[in-house]
């Protein structure tokens, strides 16, 4: 048993390595939630997407149903197009849905509000490809500040 | 005219002993490999140099850890963002800490043994006499050492960074009362598999072959009389240090520096 001690003992060094790194993919990373999970694409064009990242959170109601995957700006119109992979388990939205970048808190950081519209008869849900028509842009904080000197000018 | 001649000789002396270095590195890796052999032998030198600095690089990530997430919490909780600990614990753990402070403790632990195990070998002349058996010194003394340090580095560095986020736990949550779950939520949330614990881990691998590199070829290379092995296991702690820092900085500004 004696000449086993030296396997044994690098045994439990690879054992340690496995639990640290479970530990740092499963609790530190959540590399579960990045996978490769179920996802379907939608598009939504915005006129000013603030501080918006690749990666960040797509809600709806305090919820992440997905992730932005994408932005760049549109050819035609120079306007940002914001790709999101929504996961399929949430592909129940109506057309009529709308999104909108808020932020999380005071500093924190920008994420997409999306707002489930009405399901109404002759309207067709949401699916692989589709652009969102209704978009409120971010709000930049210089131009409310802007708009706020303007018109205290006036009055 | 005199500084002239020495700059070219130690110019000329340096690249002579990359020369020497990348010889050695080829024949123990490259050439003509013979894994049923070189296994168990690099299992045992996993042992010697993995296993063995085990408790130093526990220790050290817990420390470091904690007193990270104490003087995050300090400075964080000023601007009321001390849920923002875990992810600033994890993140400079997993980038920069995690392998850096392991590379360092590894070369002060296992490269340093190494040089001067293989250098009192030499002195020996072990190494010799196993030539004179035929058998490839660089097969069956350099080479197990090389692989051991490389399987075994990144290794450590992975329990140091999982070690030390559980230290930053112990005293941001359970002494400093940061809320658990936003510890933990914030820190999923912000860090990436690729881009943060892989990117990590690449650095661990590089750094453990630079300092296996260093340290083995120290060792070989090294004058074989008393103070031959002991400036040779300085140069190697030294050097290795030094090739770990400027080489962090090459990689994060690869890595890191632009998105």
């Amino acid at each position: 048993m004696k000449s086993k001690k030296a396997e044994l003992l690098v045994g439990v060094f690879v054992a340690l390595t496995i639990a640290a790194g479970l530990m740092l993919a499963l609790n530190v990373a959540n590399k579960s939630m990045s996978g490769s999970d179920d996802t379907y694409t939608l598009y939504a064009k915005f006129d000013n997407i603030g501080g918006l990242k690749v990666r960040s959170a797509v809600k709806v109601g305090g919820v992440t149903v997905g992730r932005v995957d994408n932005i760049t700006l549109g050819n035609s119109d120079f306007t940002p197009v914001v790709t999101m992979s929504i996961l399929s388990e949430f592909n129940q939205f109506p057309e009529t849905s709308s999104v909108s970048i808020l932020t999380s808190g005071l500093l924190g950081e920008q994420y997409i509000g999306f707002q489930p519209g009405f399901a109404i008869d002759g309207i067709e849900n949401l699916g692989q490809g589709d652009y969102i028509e209704d978009t409120k842009s971010a709000l930049v904080l210089e131009d409310l500040i802007g708009q706020f000197l303007f018109s205290s000018n006036d009055g | 005219m005199n500084w002239l001649i020495n700059l070219g000789e130690n110019t000329l002396n340096r690249l002579e002993m990359f020369g020497r270095a990348t010889f050695m590195l080829f024949g123990a890796i490259v050439a003509k490999p013979q894994p049923l052999k070189l296994i168990p032998l690099t299992i045992k030198q996993i042992h010697v140099v993995g296993v063995q600095s085990l408790l130093i690089i526990v220790v050290s990530g817990l420390f470091i850890g904690m007193v990270m997430s104490l003087q995050g919490y300090t400075i964080l909780v000023g601007y009321g963002a001390e849920g923002s600990l875990g992810p600033m614990v994890a993140l400079s753990l997993l980038r920069e800490l995690g392998p850096v402070v392991t590379a360092l403790l590894f070369a002060g632990r296992a490269g340093s043994a190494l040089t001067a195990e293989i250098g009192l070998m030499k002195a020996t002349e072990q190494l010799s006499s196993l030539e004179m058996m035929a058998v490839d010194p660089l097969r069956r003394v350099i080479a197990p050492r090389l692989w051991a340090g490389i399987i075994s580095m990144p290794m450590l560095a992975l329990i140091f960074s999982a070690v030390g986020i559980l230290g930053g736990h112990l005293v941001g949550v359970d002494w400093l009362g940061v809320d658990s779950g936003s510890y933990w939520s914030i820190m999923q949330a912000t860090v990436d598999w690729d881009k943060d614990v892989v990117n990590g881990i690449i650095k661990s691998i590089v750094f453990a072959f630079v300092i296996t590199w260093i340290a083995t070829f120290k060792g070989y290379d090294s004058i074989p009389t008393s103070e031959g092995i002991s400036k040779a296991t300085t140069e190697t702690v030294v050097f290795s240090s030094l090739a770990v820092l400027g080489l962090d900085f090459i990689l994060t500004a690869l890595m890191f520096g632009i998105e």
